[in-house]
């Protein structure tokens, strides 16, 4: 009998694990999928919103703004990349300053901080990429980038250390009420507990429906994105949104935090949860769309496109609360952007509603802290030198394009939650990120895999169950 | 007379060959940059040949196979025979280039030889 | 640690660079390779047609790679396995890290680029559809098959028809695998034509021009693949579709070569090519800097890199020895009407060989045209080829004395002409 199980290992079911284990739980976190960071939180923008749009009063707004003032510490706590560049939105038309004005009430009732209107002047000082055709921008100093492997990942890592145990490949199939407390039929076998936490990003809809008869519907709301080279990582400075126009939302053009740059997403509803093909004319539609705020974007230099699935809730607000005639059913559903800003506020604000259905003690040994994978692309060389005599794998470069070396492969398999397939050891490591995709380091990682699993390379995937990276030997069906 | 056209795959220039054939079964060859083209015409209608290269396993090696190749063309018709006939060869680090891995591979008379160094490990 | 000069990669450019080098009198040579043992990518390169310039016989890849490994063993070249260069200051200082050393520098006098290139990966050609593992570089799938000796897929569809696609649709034939197509963008072939007789046709493989991969299904694995035929302006057209049921999509789509290093030392890059902008001598923007072999641009054939860096290892010999001649007048050389880029592209009438082979692409496929040779707004040849196509590179010569003759020259230009 668990206390708390939480449904979804992305960054949402993370964040509150985080938080959870901070206590004298028991808790568990299932996901279908073979790691964390499967679903939503592994293809979005990576981006920490200042909070300025969403409306006030709302979850949303309160989860923004309180995620991104805790997500500086986090990051040091938790030793993931995370770094305010500061976000601008950019106005293209004297006709909508109106417009910019009110997203500069919104964002001041919100409570985002420095918030202010800029002339095209200073934009263009700022970003001398952008359009011309501009007239003003929104400017959010405390808008920031993070890396959304590297924070669900932390916060994953942090609460498996601290005691929250973590199943993958487990489906959860039904859940029915039964002595005060929960059962969850599985994929692999049944759970029972007191608490359930409903953190199925897209899913969440159908495990609230089968506690619920007040239905809700999470819509997943498609979205396409393109990577761009390292080289032209600082062709904008800040994330550049566009300012709403009757051409529809616009799409977001950003440095990542690993120094690529970054544009997207499209917008379009879909039905299957697990769409994540990108498509022709989606690619299209965002390399018209981006062009509006840099006429001359770098596609030449796309390393890759990748389509996410953002859960929206019809509503668009985050439904966080006790499910009415559920007690013990908490859904943390709708968590579409700015999710991502808000998870570690979500984390908290769902750890007080635990707390206030079934209260628990403090754990005294709670670790607050946790180091990530040493990165031997940023090292200097005497630190470079330092991490090589620990462990001479550190010298062995096996992602040539992000320098990602086998000794940091190595780490990735062996930590708490460690990877087991090549995705994991992508998000974990950014081997296979850079330019080649994967071309010369993917048979080396498999390798590396292979060996320090003790499986035979034709077990490993690229992620999980099925999608099996070899399919034989040579000869073998002549 | 039948005329047939050809690639010549001798050299990467792929010369275009034309090859006229008389009644009497007599062919002349055009197009062709040196004569080794007209060789491959003659040769490519009447038995056409190919030189085969794969790899075969091998065992305490720095890598677990080892390229192959046949020592000069055999019958196109005998191509997978060939490689049928590398299906089960192990062979055992060291092996140096030019070692003969099978011999008279699938009865063409032709050997199948090693053509890369692999370390024992 | 010092070296005269320092070839950054071991494969056959660095080979043939190093045996110039020693051949050329320097001993103080030292190979960097990333890899566990000489030779590059011709060790994945199994098949046969290496070495009909160089050797006089047709050589598989590794035989091929192996002479040269050997006569570097024999001059006793000192090499370093397992080694990569993270970093060249403009300086000529390499900073390089392997297990056994660790993190490390070496001061060179001069350095000679040959990091070969890369494979123009899925993400660069914005395919669409799900990302399931069974998408592969046609040069994974070759080192897996070839090197391994395991099987990336059993089922498989082909995007491109680069000589690396070709090839690997025997290779995969014959271990056993059904190859269901060849897809390519373009109207014709980016392969050689005997590739397309002894890789395809032999197979019965069907080579579907102007075709392009609109889709890839399959959430874990690949499932299958749409096949659209292109329009002129290589757009799919709809209603052209074709599915086809498969496991595995190799991409052979184009090779880039590898500059990055390059870039980092501040070496002048041609963006054609994608190769260093380099002169007569394949030095580059930064004096006492060379480049050879597929980082300076894109070969068919590796005889022509071991030729390439047969000069480039001379005249790096010749820079250490103090008996290169100082660079002089560089004339710009210009590829027009067709001719993409050339190599070098520029000459000194002083430092340049007797006769200097220029080599270049064409952009397109020219029948029965004429390839021109211009000194200034003089044509001083005029040459009829039958067929040039952009998957085989092409050359002329320039003769020093005739261009010594010629007086002042502002440009030389290699242009395509009809008629």
């Amino acid at each position: 009998m668990y206390d708390v199980v939480i449904i979804g290992a992305g960054v949402t079911g993370s964040a509150i694990a985080r938080e959870l284990s901070r206590y004298q739980y028991r808790t568990i976190v299932l996901d279908k999928n073979s790691d964390v960071c499967e679903g939503t939180s592994k293809a979005n923008s990576g981006i920490v919103h200042a909070g300025f749009d969403n409306e006030p009063g709302t979850v949303m707004a309160k989860m923004n703004v309180r995620g991104n003032e805790m997500m500086e510490q986090l990051s040091k706590d938790l030793d993931f990349s995370f770094k305010r560049n500061g976000s601008l939105v950019l106005c293209f038309d004297e006709k909508d300053m109106d417009k910019l004005e009110r997203l500069l009430e919104k964002g001041k009732k919100n409570g985002v901080p420095g918030i202010r209107i800029i002339s095209k002047e200073e934009v263009k000082k700022m970003e001398p990429n952008v359009t011309d055709d501009m007239a003003a921008a929104l400017y959010a100093p405390t808008g920031g980038i993070v890396c959304p492997f590297g924070l669900t990942i932390a916060m994953a890592e942090n609460a498996c250390e601290n005691g929250v145990e973590f199943q993958f490949d487990t489906e959860v199939t039904n859940i029915g009420a039964k002595d005060g407390g929960y059962v969850l039929e599985t994929s692999k076998g049944v759970f029972e507990s007191r608490i359930v936490v409903n953190a199925a990003g897209v899913y969440a809809d159908r495990f609230h429906n089968m506690v619920s008869d007040e239905k809700i519907t999470i819509i997943p709301r498609k979205g396409e994105y393109c990577l761009m080279d390292k080289k032209v990582g600082g062709y904008v400075n800040s994330t550049i949104f566009q300012l709403p126009t009757i051409y529809g939302k616009g799409v977001l053009i950003t440095p990542t935090v690993h120094g690529n740059l970054l544009t997207g997403p499209t917008a379009v509803d879909i039905e299957d949860k697990e769409n994540t093909q990108t498509t022709a004319e989606g690619l299209a539609d965002l390399l018209k769309r981006v062009a509006v705020s840099v006429p001359d974007v770098p596609s030449r230099q796309i390393i890759t496109s990748f389509t996410g699935l953002r859960a929206h809730w019809t509503e668009h607000e985050f439904i966080i609360k006790e499910v009415e005639g559920a007690p013990g059913f908490i859904d943390v559903a709708g968590i579409e952007s700015p999710g991502l800003s808000s998870s570690p506020a979500i984390g908290e604000y769902v750890a007080e509603l635990v707390q206030g259905i079934y209260p628990m003690e403090k754990k005294a040994d709670f670790v607050a802290t946790r180091k990530g994978i040493p990165n031997v692309a940023e090292a200097d060389f005497e630190e470079r030198q330092e991490l090589i005599k620990k462990n001479p794998a550190y010298a062995n470069v096996v992602c040539r394009c992000e320098v990602v070396t086998e000794g940091e492969i190595m780490d990735a398999i062996h930590r708490p939650l460690g990877a087991t397939t090549l995705d994991g050891i992508k998000r974990r490591t950014r081997a296979g990120m850079g330019r080649c995709q994967s071309g010369f380091c993917a048979p080396k990682t498999v390798e590396i895999l292979a060996r320090e699993l003790g499986k035979d390379v034709s077990e490993i995937t690229k992620s999980g169950k099925g999608s099996n990276y070899l399919t034989g030997y040579n000869k073998e069906d002549i | 007379m039948k005329t047939k056209e050809l690639v010549c795959i001798g050299c990467p220039l792929g010369c275009s060959l034309k090859v006229a054939i008389s009644e009497e079964g007599i062919m002349e060859v055009a197009g062709n940059t040196c004569p080794r083209g007209a060789d491959y015409a003659k040769k490519e209608l009447t038995d056409p040949r190919r030189i085969v290269t794969s790899s075969v396993k091998v065992q305490g090696g720095h890598l677990p196979c080892v390229s192959v190749k046949t020592e000069t063309d055999i019958p196109k018709d005998q191509i997978f025979a060939c490689v049928r006939a590398l299906k089960d060869v192990v062979l055992t680090a060291p092996v140096e280039i030019g070692k003969v891995v099978a011999e008279n591979v699938a009865g063409t008379g032709v050997n199948v030889i090693a053509t890369k160094q692999i370390y024992a490990e | 640690m010092k070296t005269e000069i320092a070839i950054i990669g071991g494969g056959p450019a660095g080979l043939a660079a190093a045996v110039a080098a020693r051949e050329a009198g320097v001993t103080d040579i030292l190979i960097i390779e990333r890899d566990n043992e000489l030779g590059g990518i011709l060790n994945q390169c199994i098949h046969n047609g290496f070495g009909l310039h160089t050797f006089k016989e047709e050589l598989t890849g590794p035989e091929y790679a192996g002479r040269y490994i050997e006569k570097v063993e024999e001059l006793q070249i000192p090499y370093m396995l397992h080694t990569i260069v993270v970093d060249i200051a403009e300086n000529k200082v390499i900073t390089a890290m392997n297990k056994e050393q660790g993190i490390f520098q070496i001061e060179a006098k001069s350095v000679i680029l040959a990091m070969g290139c890369r494979e123009r990966s899925r993400g660069a050609l914005n395919i669409p559809g799900y990302r399931p593992a069974g998408v592969y570089s046609a040069g994974t799938a070759q080192r897996y098959v070839n090197m391994e000796g395991r099987m990336p897929g059993k089922k498989v569809v082909i995007l491109g028809s680069g000589d690396i696609g070709l090839i690997m649709a025997r290779r995969m034939t014959l271990e056993g695998a059904e190859v269901q197509a060849v897809a390519e963008l373009m109207p014709y072939s980016g392969g050689l034509k005997r590739n397309i007789v002894q890789c395809l046709d032999d197979y019965n493989i069907p080579l579907k021009l102007s075709h392009t991969v609109v889709d890839i299904r399959g959430k874990k694995r690949v499932e299958g693949v749409t096949l659209a035929q292109v329009d002129e302006n290589r757009r799919p057209i709809p209603g052209t579709e074709e599915h086809y049921a498969c496991d595995t999509l190799l991409l052979s789509c184009g090779l880039i070569p590898e500059n990055e290093l390059s870039s980092q030392m501040g070496v002048e890059l041609n963006p054609v090519t994608s190769g260093p902008v380099v002169n007569e001598s394949l030095e580059t923007s930064v004096e006492g800097v060379f480049a050879c072999g597929n980082v300076l641009h894109v070969h068919d054939l590796v005889d022509y890199v071991s030729g390439e860096a047969k000069m480039a290892g001379e005249n790096a010999a010749a820079y250490v020895k103090e008996i290169l001649p100082k660079a002089g007048t560089e004339i710009p050389l210009k590829g027009e009407n067709g001719v993409r880029y050339t190599v070098p592209c520029t000459v000194d009438k002083d430092r340049m060989a007797e006769k200097q082979t220029v080599r270049f692409r064409v952009g397109n496929v020219y029948r029965d045209s004429y390839l021109c040779v211009y000194y200034n707004d003089k044509c001083i040849s005029r040459v009829k080829k039958k067929v040039m196509a952009p998957g085989e590179m092409e050359q002329i010569t320039l003769v020093k004395s005739k261009l010594q003759e010629a007086g002042s020259l502002e440009s030389i230009t290699i242009r395509i002409e009809q008629e």
